[in-house]
């Protein structure tokens, strides 16, 4: 079952797109309907979030205010950065005006009259794409004023009609934040906001603003279309739909998949991506992109790919990036790149955040250059401690978690690198600066038992 | 530095947000296409169309990696070394780029017609290793192909169409 990338040559053209009942019976539907009722159709569905956090959609939609007192604005983050995932950029690539229609419908369910769509400034391919796809559909009368000719509700209802813009970032990871996309939009720097406020009650430019996944936005119309009873029944109960998820990393077919909800992750590698390159063991698999825990290549089985499923499994689906590392692979050095990339895109605000992203990766170059001592180890678990919780924004966690479960779950990856004969590095170098008179101080580093 | 033609697009555009701020990242984009980088004009410029500071123009442009703060190549290269393409060669085919172009991270090369960043995941992990060259990704690229397609822009002057654009794998059994 495929609702998002059907194989339907050249869909990503309004013409086919309309002739395969784009921009038609669904939204003519919708729009007969209450704008409340269009958002409780998505509650039902069970829709849940595609772009990290797995949110209940139709209940996210749920706390914008109700009526027209205030402006309201949508915003639809396609700043796709995690690494590992690349999912987005298909639906922009091939199936472009579902994520338009998909925009037209949230909006109507909100009342909301313009609708941005931030595009990562490294797809700038992919954002002349929709560009020229929302070029497209305004010039048929789909967007903008002259849907409400388009589009006359039969019930006598008011006529609605809403704007798209469609935005290009300039490169920074942060900005896949939905505060930091908001600022970011704004014009300023991408730096995450402090909650609450949140967004629905005090979004872009101070009024009320939701903010939707590309994927999630795409899957309003197969909802409608179907019916919010027989989307539910698609895949997990708790996460029902299809997801689209990519594979990376060292198998033999990488590249996105649309499947149901459910998919074991198993399935996704040896059946989907067609197995591990040079039939080689897994040692190490990230489900959800880089910053969500690991787990370990002996501890797949059974494994199944929605919200609820990896939670249990001790990680998170994520943006469903998954990368898949054979065991040839050196742990150590895969987790020295994520940290100097979560050390690369830290906007700065926090201090944890920003001194502790650069703290980690030292230690582990530090490590992986033959130089670390067993304190390393547990110098890196406290600081990553350190940071998860502390910070404005979850980047906190996206830097800690990797480090900790990575620590947690590959002790031997660690143990091979460390000796205990070294010295214990003067972790602080702010106070072995100081001179005249201060001893020099040593900073306590609480070793963790572990299983 | 805008014609009036461009003047009254960007005019266009700020309508389109509830204040000129917004346009800011457009209208850098705008001044980098132009210029090839943003300069103190260009700040200067920019601030003046967005009723900013242009301290706050500085403070964008130094945050957000893709504008450039000095003079670039006229083909600006990208290879990913981040996870995924780390996993299939991306820092090789980085190592080869140094050596065959002669610079290094978000250097030029003296002929002005090249330059070279390590970059962040780019969202092509599927088709890792990958290459940027400007807008135009180049996927699941060896280190010869690379090299190619640098001799082939010197001789040319032109970027090749890359042989892979994306790939969405055809499925029969879902």
């Amino acid at each position: 079952m495929k609702l998002i990338l059907p194989d339907i040559p050249n869909l990503r053209d309004i013409d086919v797109y309309i002739k395969n009942g784009g921009y038609g019976e669904i939204m003519r539907k919708a729009f007969s309907m209450k704008p409340e009722e269009v958002t409780d159709e998505v509650k039902r569905s069970g829709l849940r979030g595609r772009g990290g956090a797995a949110f209940p959609t139709g209940l996210k939609w749920t706390f914008m205010p109700k009526g027209n007192e205030r402006k309201k604005f949508l915003l639809i983050n396609g700043d796709e950065s995690e690494p590992g995932s690349f999912k987005d950029r298909q639906i922009f690539e091939f199936n472009p005006h579902q994520m338009i229609e998909g925009i037209l419908l949230a909006s109507y369910a909100m009342q909301v009259n313009h609708a941005y769509v931030y595009i990562r400034g490294e797809y700038a391919h992919w954002f002349r794409m929709i560009e020229k796809a929302v070029a497209d559909a305004y010039s048929k009368g789909l967007i903008g004023e002259k849907m409400k000719e388009n589009f006359k509700p039969n019930g006598g209802g008011v006529a609605y009609s809403v704007d798209i813009t469609v935005h290009k970032g300039a490169g920074a990871y942060i900005v896949g934040e939905e505060s930091a996309l908001m600022n970011s939009l704004e014009g300023q720097r991408g730096y995450p906001r402090i909650k609450p406020p949140f967004p629905a009650n005090f979004g872009l430019w101070g009024y009320p603003t939701t903010i939707n996944n590309v994927e999630t936005i795409a899957n309003i119309p197969p909802i409608l279309k179907m019916g919010a009873d027989a989307y539910s029944k698609i895949g997990e109960p708790k996460h029902p739909g299809t997801l689209l998820l990519g594979v990376s990393g060292h198998v033999n077919r990488p590249g996105v998949y649309e499947v149901p909800s459910g998919t074991l992750l198993t399935d996704m590698i040896y059946n989907y991506a067609q197995g591990v390159t040079g039939n080689k063991k897994i040692k190490m698999v990230i489900p959800g992109g880089s910053s969500m825990p690991p787990l370990r290549g002996d501890a797949l089985e059974g494994v199944k790919m929605d919200a609820e499923s990896l939670k249990a499994a001790g990680s998170s689906i994520g943006t469903g990036g998954i990368m898949v590392m054979d065991e040839d692979t050196d742990i150590v050095k895969v987790l020295q790149r994520i940290s100097k990339f979560y050390w690369h895109e830290s906007c700065g605000q926090c201090t944890p955040c920003r001194e502790g992203t650069g703290w980690m990766l030292k230690v582990l170059k530090r490590i992986n250059a033959g130089e670390g001592s067993t304190a390393d180890v547990a110098l890196l678990e406290d600081v990553a401690k350190n940071i998860e919780g502390r910070t404005i924004c979850a980047l906190g966690e996206a830097a800690a978690w990797p480090v900790k479960f990575t620590i947690q779950r590959f002790p031997e990856e660690f143990e091979a690198k460390v000796s205990s004969d070294r010295p214990h590095r003067e972790v602080n170098k702010v106070h072995s600066l100081r001179k005249g008179g201060l001893e020099p101080v040593q900073i306590h580093v609480p070793m963790v038992e572990r299983k | 530095m805008f014609t009036e033609q461009e003047h009254s697009e960007i005019s266009a555009l700020i309508k389109r947000y509830e204040k000129p701020q917004a346009a800011l990242l457009p209208v850098l984009w705008r001044i980098q296409e132009k210029n090839g980088w943003i300069d103190q004009r260009g700040m200067e410029e920019a601030a003046k169309i967005c009723g900013v500071e242009k301290s706050h123009v500085l403070g964008v442009v130094s945050f957000y990696t893709m504008y450039f703060e000095k003079p670039m190549g006229k083909h600006h290269i990208q290879v990913c070394t981040n996870v995924s393409c780390m996993l299939r060669g991306g820092e090789k085919i980085y190592d080869t780029m140094k050596q065959n172009l002669g610079i290094g991270h978000l250097e030029r090369t003296e002929d002005g017609m090249f330059s070279l960043e390590e970059v962040e995941c780019m969202g092509a992990c599927g088709g890792a290793p990958m290459m940027a060259v400007g807008e135009i990704f180049f996927e699941k690229i060896s280190g010869e192909e690379a090299v190619s397609v640098i001799s082939q822009i010197r001789s040319s002057g032109n970027v090749p169409m890359p042989k892979l654009t994306v790939q969405l794998p055809e499925l029969t059994n879902v």
